[in-house]
C-alpha cells in the first residue's frame, strides 16, 4: 500500500491569537506551531497502521516554507518513511490542493490521507479538491476504514447515525476524530528521524482564488449568569428579552 | 488530580538556544508525561507505589542513558538533550525523575565511562531499554555525606570476590536487577563491583515510612559474604572519585529536574491567581500575589540561564564539579521557595492532592538532600573559591 499523508501545521491551542497587516495576515510572531492534530492523530496515525498490517510505505507531504520542516520532522519521528515538502507560501485552498495534485499525479498512491481540517482556518476543502483535481474518489470525515485487499470499508458519521461506504483504491479521504489513537515518537523514532528523506521541491504554477480582505476576533465572552432554582421561570425571559434566543 | 494542563514557561525566549530535535525530545517527554504519568501520580504517591508498568515507556522516550552512544542502546544525545528529559520527567514529580537519573547517571554512566566493552555489551543495551534496572550502592548508614570511610569491603579470594557490607537509601533498590556497588578492597582502596540480583547472600529489603519521594522505591542493599565474579569489577577507574564522577552527571540532571518541579508549580499558581476570584476580582490582581509570581518567575528564569550554560560547558566537557555543585545548590533552593510561594497562592486548595504543589514540597525534602546535601554543596563552593577545605 502506497499511502501519501498530507501534513499541515496549525497553531498550538495555547496560542495567542492577533493580525497583522491591517487585520490581514495571522501574526506568527511568538506563536508555536504543532502538526495539525487531526493530520497527525487520525490521518498520519492510521496511514501508519495500515503500512504496519499490509506493507508498503507512507510519504508525508506539506505546502509550506522552510519553517514547517521542524513540524515534518515530528512526523518522520512518528514514524513516516519519507517527506516531501513543495516549497510555496500557503495562500487558499485551492491553490494548496492543486500544490498536493500536481505533485501526487501519476506516482500511484493507494490513499492520500488528509485531516478533516486545520484547527486554524477550518476550511475542510483541500482533501475534496486534491480528489477532484486528480480525479479520485473521495470519502470525507471518516473515522473507521478497513482494508480487504484494494477495497476499503469506510465508517463515516452523518447526521443521528453513521454511514457505511465501500471504495476501491485509489481514493481520498479526510479523517475525523476516532479514526487512530494518538502515537508519541519514541526516542528510536526521533533518531531515525535525522536521516529520514525530506525533498524539497518547487511550486507548480498555480494561482489562489480567493483573497483575503480581513480577520477580526469573535466578540469577548460575557459573564455567566446565574439563576437559583426558585427563579427557573426567569430562564425564559431572559433567554427571550436578552439573549433573544426563542 | 486535575487534568494536567502544564505549559513550559521561558521568559527569556531561551528555546531559540535549542535546536528542533531538543524541542521535539522535551515535547515527547511532556507529551508522554501527560499521557501515561499524569493521571496516576497522585496515586501512586499516596500508596507509596513505584508504578513499575512505566520502566518501558520511560525506556521509549529515551529517559534511560540518553547520551550513551547508540551502540550500547542509548540515544547518543547531548548533555543539553539529557537534562530536558529531566526536567520534563520532574515537572510531574521527582520520584519519576530519580529513577531515571539513577538508571542512567549512576549506573549506566559507571559501566560505560569505567567498564570493559564485555560489561558494556551485556548490560547497556538492556538498561536503555528499562528490560534491566539498575541502582547505586555509595551511601552507607553511618557513611552518608562522608562516603570515603564506608566499611562495605570485598576480598580477592582467587576465583572471585567476597562481598560483606550494608547500603541505605538506594533508589530502585527493591526491583533491580543490578547494583552499582562501591567497596573497599583489602588496601582499603574504593572499586565498583556489578552485583546482580540472585546472587547468593545479596537481598534489597524495601525501606518504607517516607514522607518524601513516595512514588519510587527506595531500599538497602545487603551483602553477605556474596560471591562476585572478578569480571563484575570496574576496570577503568578506582578510589573516591569513581563514584563521584558519577554524581556529577545525576546532580547536573538533577539541576534540570529542579527547574521542572518549579515550572509545574509556577505553572499552577500563574493559571490558579487569574482563576480564583476575591474581593470581586482575580487574586493575580492584588500586588502581593503578583510579588510572589513574578519573583517565582525571575528566579525560574536565573535558574534556566545558569543551568542551559552548565549544559553546554558539559557538551565540552569543561564543567567542574564545582559549578555542578553550585547549579544544583542553587536550584533546589529556587524550587523550594517557588513551591512554598505557589502553595500559599493556592490558599487551602494548596495542600489537596488536587494540586501537584504538596507533592512536590515533599518530593524536594529529598532531593535537596541527596546526591550531596544542600551544605555539603555549599563547602565544595567554598573549597573551590578559597582554596580551603572546610568539610572536617
Amino acid at each position: 500500500m502506497k499511502i501519501l499523508v498530507c501534513i499541515s501545521k496549525a497553531p498550538d491551542t495555547t496560542s495567542k491569537i492577533a493580525f497583522s497587516d491591517n487585520n490581514t495576515k495571522f501574526d506568527e510572531n511568538g506563536v508555536q506551531f504543532i502538526v495539525n492534530p487531526y493530520d497527525e492523530w487520525y490521518a498520519l496515525v492510521r496511514a501508519l497502521e495500515i503500512k504496519e498490517t499490509l506493507g508498503g510505505t507512507v510519504t508525508t507531504l506539506s505546502v509550506g516554507g522552510a519553517d514547517y520542516e521542524p513540524i515534518i520532522r515530528k512526523a518522520l519521528a512518528i514514524g513516516a518513511d519519507d517527506a516531501v515538502r513543495i516549497d510555496a507560501a500557503e495562500s487558499d485552498s485551492l491553490y494548496v490542493a492543486k500544490q498536493i495534485a500536481n505533485y501526487a499525479k501519476g506516482k500511484g498512491f493507494d490513499i492520500i490521507f488528509c485531516g478533516k481540517e486545520t484547527i486554524n482556518y477550518n476550511g475542510s476543502v483541500v482533501p475534496g479538491m486534491v480528489a477532484e483535481l486528480l480525479d479520485l474518489p473521495y470519502v470525507a470525515l471518516a473515522h473507521k476504514i478497513d482494508l480487504a485487499g484494494n477495497t476499503a470499508t469506510i465508517m463515516r458519521e452523518v447526521p443521528g447515525g453513521e454511514e457505511v461506504l465501500e471504495v476501491n483504491t485509489p481514493f481520498v479521504l479526510s479523517a475525523a476524530k476516532g479514526m487512530a489513537e494518538q502515537r508519541i515518537p519514541n526516542m528510536r523514532g526521533i533518531m531515525a528521524a535525522r536521516t529520514k528523506p525530506l525533498a524539497v521541491e518547487a511550486a507548480s504554477a498555480a494561482d489562489a482564488s480567493t483573497t483575503v480582505k480581513g480577520y477580526s476576533l469573535p466578540p469577548a465572552k460575557s459573564g455567566c449568569k446565574y439563576i437559583t432554582p426558585e427563579n427557573a421561570g426567569d430562564l425564559i425571559r431572559i433567554l427571550h428579552e436578552e439573549a433573544k434566543a426563542l | 488530580m486535575r487534568t494536567d494542563l502544564y505549559q513550559g514557561h521561558d521568559y527569556y525566549l531561551m528555546d531559540e538556544w535549542l535546536t528542533e530535535e531538543h524541542k521535539l525530545i522535551r515535547e515527547t517527554a511532556r507529551a508522554w508525561v501527560k499521557k501515561e504519568v499524569s493521571p496516576i501520580i497522585e496515586e501512586a504517591a499516596e500508596k507509596c507505589k513505584f508504578p513499575e508498568h512505566l520502566l518501558k515507556g520511560l525506556g521509549e522516550i529515551g529517559a534511560f542513558g540518553p547520551y550513551i552512544p547508540t551502540e550500547y542502546g542509548g540515544a547518543g544525545l547531548d548533555q543539553i538533550a539529557y537534562g530536558l528529559i529531566m526536567q520534563e520527567l520532574e515537572r510531574c514529580d521527582s520520584g519519576l525523575r530519580s529513577t531515571a537519573s539513577v538508571q542512567s547517571s549512576l549506573v549506566m554512566y559507571p559501566i560505560y565511562k569505567y567498564g570493559n566493552e564485555e560489561q558494556r555489551k551485556k548490560y547497556l543495551p538492556k538498561l536503555a531499554s528499562g528490560e534491566w534496572m539498575g541502582c547505586f550502592g555509595l551511601t552507607e548508614p553511618d557513611f552518608g555525606s562522608n562516603p570515603g570511610g564506608m566499611i562495605t569491603n570485598f576480598k580477592d579470594m582467587g576465583d572471585h570476590y567476597l562481598l560483606n557490607g550494608a547500603k541505605m537509601w538506594i533508589s530502585n533498590a527493591p526491583f533491580a536487577q543490578i547494583a552499582v556497588v562501591w567497596a573497599k578492597n583489602e588496601q582499603g582502596r574504593i572499586h565498583g563491583l556489578i552485583v546482580e540480583r540472585g546472587m547468593e547472600g545479596f537481598t534489597t529489603p524495601t525501606m518504607h515510612g517516607k514522607w518524601s519521594l513516595r512514588a519510587s522505591d527506595t531500599g538497602e542493599l545487603i551483602f553477605d559474604n556474596v560471591k562476585v565474579p572478578k569480571e563484575n569489577l570496574l576496570p577503568g577507574k578506582n578510589g573516591l572519585g569513581a563514584p563521584l564522577g558519577c554524581l556529577d552527571s545525576a546532580r547536573y540532571g538533577i539541576a534540570w529536574g529542579a527547574i521542572g518541579a518549579a515550572l509545574d508549580c509556577y505553572d499552577v499558581a500563574l493559571r490558579y491567581s487569574k482563576e480564583r476570584i476575591q474581593f470581586g476580582k482575580p487574586i493575580g490582581a492584588f500586588q502581593l500575589q503578583q510579588k510572589k509570581l513574578a519573583e517565582m518567575i525571575t528566579e525560574i528564569t536565573k535558574a534556566q540561564l545558569l543551568t542551559y550554560r552548565l549544559g553546554q560547558l558539559r557538551n565540552e566537557g569543561r564543567a567542574t564539579s564545582a559549578q555542578i555543585s553550585m547549579a544544583k545548590r542553587n536550584n533546589l533552593a529556587m524550587a523550594k521557595q517557588i513551591i512554598s510561594d505557589a502553595r500559599q497562592i493556592l490558599g487551602a486548595m494548596g495542600i489537596t492532592g488536587e494540586y501537584p504543589v504538596m507533592r512536590h514540597m515533599m518530593n524536594l525534602e529529598s532531593v535537596i538532600t541527596y546526591e550531596g546535601t544542600h551544605d555539603i554543596h555549599l563547602l565544595i563552593t567554598g573549597m573551590d573559591i578559597t582554596g580551603f577545605d572546610a568539610f572536617k
